[in-house]
């Protein structure tokens, strides 16, 4: 099929196998390897892009549902020497190991942010009708959609906190 | 030129006389920025043009033969081939060095690959793999677990020492329970996957591995050719945990059906694929036995194992390795059963024989500091033995009392209180804690270093970083013995063209490898002092300038080239005259529901004692990924078979279920100041697997002390506590 795809900025023109995932028309038709598969399964968020400025799992989507959409990969956040300051804060606290599971925390964080910004509650929230608190648990709760099995987990919570004012989250009182 | 040792003898403490500031210290890793912007290349990454795309198929029967029927998909689009030939039963054992199983048409376990489907495109491939016909002869004889297995096979000499049951029945205070384990998945994030590339004799493969030299050997054994002809790629590994250890079926299969048809072909492993056809960790029973006297000294200990295999695998988890050295006691008796089985291979998974072997000890020991009401820290430290208690030799350093002392101060141990007595609304509080060791290795390695007269200096091996932190400390030890700042060098890895090291696992390769860059570096040294005019002793080099001897000279002026060094360490004398480990205590603070049976780990603390810390960054992450596994293995992981096949039915990430996010508290971390002058010329000492030792039984000794249920059977699922309660 002839589709085309913005990815990060950019219009690509694809004759795809409608079958093809928008991780795999990613990955193998368009050079984008920043995003892993860990599972194809939707089980590990290794595959995290945003879509129209929402994280998905890119492996439970197929690339022809998404013509016209607007999707950003880790390699449209930054690169070695221009990181964006969520990159750089898990360069900084060490916020992966193997680097596998990362290029999707990433993502995820960044959305996370967001949601956060936006007020969203989640299934460790109190008070539905407040704003929800940038604790730990909330950052933890945000975040499990996300394996590490390298369990770079404290890392990834202080890379995330410490990079939230730079990325647009107002800096909170929450204890580490 | 090679600067050479054989671990004979005690080396002196250079990395302590040097001035450069660039070891021990936190440093991020150098490859880190790569990994964070999608830019390091995975195995499956690598572009290359006219690739074809291989999937694994696996067997559908747990026991029997197969035929595949080609013919049944030649139509479908994209087709290129389908190929049984020399198709492994399971992936290698670490450092096995030869081939895995091969054997045919036969099937042992349901999920075996059997073949592997190329076609142009990987969705082609994969519906391929998935309409093939395949004519099965089933053998209904099956050994599903080692309830039902026919052939166990016996330990040929189980270790006896004195009279344990005597020791038993004279004791004061005693323990003699059964534990048991399921078995575990390394779940690595990467799935394996190979890349293979003819170019006439000539075969490159870019795969996910943990130990080059080993697997060149290993996948050119299984080939039938010459390792001199094959070149193996690893440069980033999506993590290992044992799981790359050895060679595995995707680059078998992608190196067969890329000389068949001509043209590069990869192979990238299905998440069901990995937890079936790599290795398992054993499910285990054990029964402890702990016999003490009257004055709170040991007098007896066993383990007796008993676990599953595959037949002719060679490879038993060592359940038992640290119970022979940890604790003193003169009584000793050890025994290990293997049923044979149609269940994957077992193999490696990180911290064999202690992850799963210091649950049970670690919680028998538990048991018996309340049998004799015994705080479980006073019991552990009176019974650390002198000498090793059953061979006599020496230790080299060991701290574990300085651990389990430290340990307790930091994190408060002095608040504990009786099991049950501490609530918060509808949860149970408690503490516990655990010993941790981990035996350590040496290996023989190589390096090759090289100084430029502009300051820059670049370490090759074909060593691996598999997220332990390897690009970072290799090139800190480089920087620290040339006085160069660590970002002025360069580390390459994972290519077998370079020096060879020993591998990632066994938590034996900073040190092993590691060593070898000291050596090269240190034979570096030796010529930069002679074109200085000092000994070796007296140079000093600190951000490219040269001192001694009355002389001071910036680096550019001692050389006009390069100067190049292989650094080659072996292992010696020291390995054998001497018993090192690592060693440590872990706590833990959970929280039991007392309406759920929920268990929540609410803190954690760890205090290592592994050597000299190399890079504390990269070592507290990879102590926190063994508190991590901790949790997972005393709370939520756990392999399931099926009672009709064997077949691991709970095989992807979301029904195996590791630790998430939220399942972590923040984790505390400390080393105690130690160097380790038998273990190598660095006298640094692996960590990764100790991080994990004892860190599960912490925890379930935390749900005794908070709730007074006692779990023997991991996982502590919400299930074998709320009935208790």
């Amino acid at each position: 099929m002839q589709i085309t795809l913005s990815v990060n900025g950019e219009s690509h023109a694809l004759d795809i196998d409608p079958r093809t995932t928008l991780l795999d028309a990613l990955r193998d038709h368009l050079d984008l390897t920043g995003s892993k598969k860990g599972c194809d399964h939707g089980q590990c968020g290794a595959c995290t892009v945003h879509v129209n400025g929402r994280r998905i799992n890119s492996c439970l989507a197929l690339a022809v549902m998404h013509e016209g959409d607007e999707v950003t990969t880790i390699e449209g956040l930054g690169e070695p020497g221009n990181l964006s300051p969520l990159q750089a804060a898990f360069v900084r606290h060490d916020g992966f190991q193997c680097g596998y599971c990362t290029p999707g925390q990433i993502m995820s964080a960044k959305s996370m942010l967001e949601e956060f910004g936006n007020g969203w509650p989640s299934n460790v929230t109190d008070d539905l009708t407040a704003a929800p608190d940038f604790s730990d648990a909330e950052i933890k709760e945000r975040m499990s959609g996300n394996l590490c099995r390298c369990s770079a987990y404290p890392g990834i919570c202080r890379a995330i906190r410490d990079a939230a004012p730079d990325e647009g989250m107002h800096k909170t009182e929450a204890a580490e | 030129m090679t600067e050479h040792l054989k671990m004979d003898e005690v080396q002196p403490r250079l990395l302590d006389e040097t001035t450069q500031g660039a070891i021990h210290r936190p440093m991020p890793r150098p490859e880190g920025p790569l990994k964070v912007s999608g830019r390091a290349t995975y195995a499956a990454e690598w572009k290359m043009d006219n690739a074809a795309n291989g999937v694994l198929v696996r067997a559908a029967i747990p026991k029997g033969h197969y035929k595949v029927d080609a013919s049944s998909v030649e139509a479908m689009p994209g087709f290129l081939g389908v190929y049984t030939d020399r198709m492994p039963r399971n992936a290698a054992q670490g450092t096995m060095n030869t081939n895995p199983a091969q054997i045919g048409d036969e099937i042992q376990y349901l999920g075996q690959p059997i073949a592997v489907a190329v076609a142009e495109t990987f969705e082609q491939a994969r519906d391929i793999a998935a309409a093939l016909k395949i004519d099965y002869d089933r053998d209904d004889d099956v050994a599903a677990g080692p309830d039902t297995a026919q052939q166990v096979n016996e330990k040929d000499d189980p270790f006896d020492q004195g009279d344990l049951d005597r020791a038993m029945a004279d004791a004061a205070h005693s323990v003699d329970a059964t534990y048991t384990t399921k078995g575990h998945n390394s779940a690595a994030m990467e799935p394996h996957a190979a890349l293979a590339v003819w170019d006439g004799d000539k075969l490159t493969v870019r795969a996910s591995l943990q130990m080059l030299g080993y697997n060149r050997n290993e996948l050119a054994d299984s080939l039938g050719i010459d390792a001199e002809n094959l070149r193996l790629l690893s440069p980033y590994i999506g993590g290992g945990f044992g799981s790359k250890l050895g060679i595995s079926p995707e680059a078998i299969a992608a190196s067969v059906a890329a000389k068949e048809l001509g043209r590069p072909v990869r192979v990238v492993m299905t998440r069901n694929n990995v937890f079936e056809t790599v290795v398992r960790r054993t499910e285990t029973r054990q029964r402890l036995r702990l016999a003490l006297d009257a004055d709170g000294k040991l007098t007896g200990i066993g383990q007796e194992n008993w676990q599953s295999n595959l037949p002719e695998e060679p490879f038993a988890e060592p359940v038992d390795l640290a119970t022979h050295f940890l604790y003193a006691g003169a009584n000793r008796r050890y025994g290990q059963h293997i049923a044979i089985v149609n269940r994957s291979a077992a193999g490696s998974v990180r911290a064999p024989g202690e992850a799963v072997g210091m649950l049970a000890l670690e919680n028998a020991m538990d048991e018996l500091a309340e049998a004799a009401g015994i705080d479980p820290i006073d019991l552990r430290v009176a019974n650390i033995p002198e000498t090793h208690p059953e061979n006599g030799k020496p230790f080299s350093s060991r701290s574990l009392a300085e651990c389990l002392r430290q340990g307790a101060e930091a994190f408060g141990w002095s608040a504990r209180q009786a099991p049950g007595a501490r609530r918060e609304g509808e949860w149970l509080i408690g503490m516990g804690v655990a010993s941790a060791a981990r035996t350590n290795i040496l290996q023989e390695s190589k390096a090759r270093v090289t100084l430029n007269p502009d300051g820059t200096a670049l370490v090759e091996t074909d060593m691996t970083d598999i997220g332990t932190g390897t690009y970072a400390i290799l090139g800190q030890i480089a920087a620290e013995m040339l006085g160069l700042p660590p970002e002025k060098v360069t580390v390459e890895l994972g290519d077998t063209d370079l020096p060879k090291a020993s591998g990632s696992g066994g938590s034996w390769g900073a040190a092993s490898a590691g060593s070898a860059v000291f050596l090269g570096a240190k034979g570096i040294r030796r010529r930069l002092a002679e074109r200085l005019g000092c000994t070796p002793e007296d140079l000093r080099l600190q951000d490219g300038v040269a001192t001694g001897g009355n002389n001071r000279r910036p680096l550019a002026e001692l050389m006009d080239a390069p100067l190049s060094e292989i650094g080659h360490l072996e292992t010696g004398a020291k390995s054998n005259d001497v018993h090192q480990a690592g060693y440590g205590a872990h706590f833990a603070e959970v929280a039991v529901n007392t309406v759920t049976g929920e268990v929540r780990v609410r803190r954690m603390l760890a205090a290592m004692a592994a050597g000299r810390i190399l890079n504390e960054q990269t070592a507290r992450s990879q102590v926190w990924g063994g508190q991590i596994w901790g949790i997972g293995t005393a709370l939520t992981e756990g392999l399931d078979h099926d009672p009709r096949t064997g077949h691991i039915v709970n095989n992807d990430l979301a029904e195996y279920h590791v630790p998430v996010n939220l399942d972590v508290p923040d984790l505390d971390v400390i080393f105690v100041e130690e160097r380790d002058d038998d273990a190598n010329p660095i006298q640094a000492k692996g960590i990764g697997e100790l991080g994990l030792s004892g860190a599960g039984a912490a925890i379930t000794n935390a749900i005794y002390n908070a709730c007074g249920v006692r779990v023997r059977d991991y996982p502590a699922t919400p299930d074998r506590i709320f009935s208790h309660l």
